[in-house]
C-alpha cells in the first residue's frame, strides 16, 4: 500500500490537548471535528490539511486517550502521519480509525515542511521529493491487520462474524 | 535461567504463554472501564459492530466523572443514554454523578495486586499503584474489550525505579513524579513499562503512589506499576476487607535499566508552561504571581492531599481563588469528617467532589487568558484548563495550599 503527499512538518511531543481540545469531545462526528483540529495553534489548519501527509517528532499524540485526535486528523484529509515515535495511545486510535501511522526514527531532519513524499506502508520505504529514500518500520501484526480491515469496527465484524 | 519481571509475570498469566519484551501478545483482561465522556463513544463502536453482547459483566466499569455535574444539555444526553445502556445490560458496576472520578473508583473497590486493567482514559496507570499491570486506551479498543474480553498489546521493556530514604516535611508523591519527569522527561519511557521498589514500604504510602502511577502516562510510560508489599496488601485490607494475593518479580529479573532515587534529597518542584516535564525547583519560580488554585484530580485528590492542604490553610484565608475536588465521595466524606473541608471551606475555597471538570477545563472553573494558575492535576499542555493563553504550573498539594493563601508560589515555610 502506497501513500503520496505533500509534507505539514510538526514538532515533538505534540499533545491531543492541542490536536483536539476537550471542549469538542462531546462529539464524535468526523466532519465537525476536522475543523477544529489543531485550532488552537492554527484556525486554518483544516483547510491546509486535505492531502497532506504529518510528518513530527517524538512521542506525537501523547497525553489523552481521545480518539477524537485521530479521529479529527483523518477527517480533515490527513493521508497519514510520520513520526520518529508515537505516544502509544494515538497509535492504536489511528489504526483503528484506519488512520496510517508510520514510525520512523530521524525523520525529522531529513524532510521539510512543502516537501512531496511518498510511503510503503507496509515496507516502511519512504521516498522524499522523489529522490532520496529513508528506510522506516513498515505496519505490521495487529496493526496492519486491523489497518488492512479498514478499522476496528470492520475488524470485529470479521473476528465475531456478524 | 534469568528471573522474571513483575511485567512478564503479569503479562504471561493473561496471555497463557511465555513472554519477551517486544514481542506482540493477546491478553485476557481483568477489569474494564470507561467514564461517561468516552462511554458514549464506546457504546457507538460498540453498536456499529451489529452485535453489542458484553462478554462479562462483572468485569466491567462505569464510572461518571468528566461531566459531573453534567454542565449543558448534550453532557446531560450522553450520561441519559450510558445510563440506560447500563439498565438495559444489567451492569451492576455502575457508578452515577458523584460517586468519584473513575481511576479513584477503580483502585477503591475493584482493581487487585497483579491484574490486567484496561480503560478508556489515558489515566488508567493509576491502577498500576497497586501493582496492576494497567493502561489507558481510546474508545475503540474498549469497546472491543467489552465484547471481546480480550486485547493485543506490545510486551514493554522493563525499567526499574528504587525509593531509598524517606521524603522531607510537605513533599510527597508529586514531588517524586516531578523528579522522574526532571531527570527523564516526557518521552524517555515510551515503550517501556516502570517498575518501582520501594526500599522501606511505610516510607511512601498508598496515597503517593497512587499520584506517582496516575502521572505514569505523562512519562509515556506503558505503565508504571508499584511492586506490591505490606503498603499494598495493607491498603486492600483496609478499604476491601481481605487479603489480596501478590505478584512480584523474581531477585534475579532483568531491566533494561535502572535508576535510584533518594528521597530526603528530593525538592519542592512544579512543572511550568506549557509541558509536563519543564520541571523547575519552587525557588525558580518564587514569587510568581498566581490568580487560581485548584487542588484536586485523580492525581491529588486524595486524604493525604487533603490533610496537607488543611493544615496549611487552617485559620487563614485565600489570596489567588481556590478550587477542591476530593477525588471521590468516599475521599470527601472522610476529609469531612476530619474536618479539612470546614477548614478549606473557611479559608474561602470552593468544595466539591468527583468531578474532572476544572482538570480538564470542561467547566466547575475555566481559565481566561493570560491567568496564571497552579494545578495539583497532571496536564500543563496549551489549553488544558480553559483559555490556551492560560499559563499553568503543576505542582504538589503543599506548594498548592501555600500558593492559595498567599497569592504567589512560595513554600509552606514563608506562610507557616
Ligand atoms: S481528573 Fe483530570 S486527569 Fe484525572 S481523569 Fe479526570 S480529566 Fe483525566
Amino acid at each position: 500500500m502506497i501513500i503520496e503527499g505533500r509534507v505539514i512538518k510538526l514538532g515533538d511531543k505534540i499533545d491531543t490537548d492541542v490536536i483536539i481540545p476537550a471542549k469538542h469531545l462531546k462529539y464524535t462526528d468526523p466532519q465537525y471535528l476536522a475543523q477544529h483540529v489543531f485550532e488552537s495553534i492554527d484556525p486554518e489548519f483544516y483547510k491546509k490539511a486535505n492531502g497532506a501527509i504529518i510528518v513530527a517528532g517524538k512521542v506525537f499524540g501523547m497525553g489523552s486517550s481521545r480518539e477524537q485526535a485521530a479521529i479529527a486528523i483523518k477527517a480533515a484529509g490527513v493521508k497519514a502521519v510520520v513520526a520518529e515515535s508515537f505516544a502509544r495511545i494515538f497509535y492504536r486510535n489511528a489504526i483503528n480509525n484506519g488512520l496510517p501511522v508510520i514510525i520512523c526514527p530521524g525523520i525529522s531532519k531529513e524532510v521539510r515542511d512543502g516537501d512531496s513524499i511518498k510511503i510503503d506502508l507496509v515496507s516502511g520505504e519512504v521516498t522524499i521529493n522523489n529522490s532520496k529514500k529513508v528506510a522506516c518500520k513498515g505496519l505490521s501484526g495487529m496493526a496492519l491487520e486491523i489497518l488492512m480491515s479498514g478499522g476496528i469496527i470492520e475488524y470485529l465484524k470479521k473476528i465475531r462474524k456478524v | 535461567m534469568v528471573g522474571k519481571t513483575l511485567t512478564e509475570k503479569i503479562l504471561e498469566r493473561a496471555s497463557g504463554r511465555v513472554v519477551s519484551p517486544g514481542d506482540v501478545i493477546e491478553v485476557a483482561v481483568d477489569v474494564v472501564a470507561f467514564h461517561d465522556l468516552t462511554g458514549y463513544h464506546v457504546i457507538e463502536v460498540m453498536e456499529k459492530t451489529g452485535n453489542v453482547k458484553i462478554h462479562n459483566i462483572d468485569s466491567l466499569v462505569i464510572a461518571f466523572d468528566h461531566l459531573v455535574p453534567p454542565p449543558d444539555v448534550r453532557s446531560a444526553e450522553i450520561q441519559q443514554h450510558i445510563r440506560l445502556f447500563a439498565r438495559k445490560h444489567g451492569i451492576k458496576n455502575f457508578h452515577d454523578v458523584g460517586f468519584g472520578i473513575l481511576h479513584q473508583v477503580l483502585i477503591e473497590r475493584y482493581v487487585l495486586p497483579g491484574q490486567v486493567v484496561m480503560a478508556a482514559d489515558s489515566h488508567t496507570t493509576t491502577s498500576g499503584a497497586l501493582g496492576a499491570f494497567a493502561q489507558g486506551l481510546g474508545a475503540s479498543d474498549i469497546a472491543a474489550i467489552v465484547l471481546t474480553g480480550r486485547t493485543w498489546l506490545t510486551v514493554p521493556q522493563p525499567f526499574k525505579i528504587k525509593l531509598t530514604g524517606a521524603l522531607k516535611e510537605w513533599r510527597t508523591g508529586k514531588e517524586v513524579a516531578l523528579e522522574i519527569l526532571r531527570v527523564f522527561k516526557a518521552d524517555y519511557f515510551n515503550g517501556m513499562s516502570i517498575e518501582v521498589f520501594v526500599d522501606n514500604p511505610q516510607s511512601f504510602p498508598m496515597d503517593y503512589r497512587v499520584t506517582v502511577a496516575n502521572m505514569g502516562i505523562e512519562m509515556n510510560a506503558d505503565t508504571l506499576m508499584f511492586v506490591p508489599d505490606s503498603v499494598t496488601v495493607n491498603y486492600v485490607k483496609t478499604e476491601r476487607g481481605f487479603e489480596p494475593k501478590t505478584i512480584t518479580p523474581d531477585p534475579d529479573a532483568e531491566y533494561v535499566d535502572e535508576y535510584t532515587i533518594e528521597l530526603d534529597k528530593v525538592d519542592f518542584l512544579v512543572a511550568a508552561p506549557h509541558s509536563v516535564d519543564n520541571v523547575k525547583s519552587v525557588r525558580d519560580v518564587w514569587g510568581t504571581e498566581v490568580d487560581y488554585v485548584f487542588i484536586g484530580s485523580c492525581t491529588n485528590g486524595r486524604l493525604s492531599d487533603f490533610e496537607i492542604a488543611a493544615k496549611i490553610m487552617k485559620g487563614k484565608k485565600v489570596k489567588s481563588r481556590c478550587i477542591a475536588v476530593p477525588a471521590s465521595w468516599n475521599v470527601f466524606r472522610k476529609a469531612m469528617e476530619l474536618g479539612y473541608i470546614q477548614t478549606l471551606v473557611e479559608a474561602g475555597c470552593i468544595v466539591t467532589y468527583g468531578t474532572c471538570g476544572p482538570c480538564i477545563g470542561g467547566h466547575f472553573g475555566i481559565a481566561a487568558p493570560g491567568e496564571v494558575v497552579v494545578s495539583t492535576s497532571n496536564r500543563n499542555f496549551v489549553g488544558r484548563m480553559g483559555s490556551p493563553q492560560a499559563k499553568i504550573y503543576l505542582s504538589g498539594p503543599a506548594i498548592a495550599a501555600t500558593t492559595a493563601v498567599s497569592g504567589k508560589i512560595v513554600e509552606p515555610g514563608d506562610v507557616m
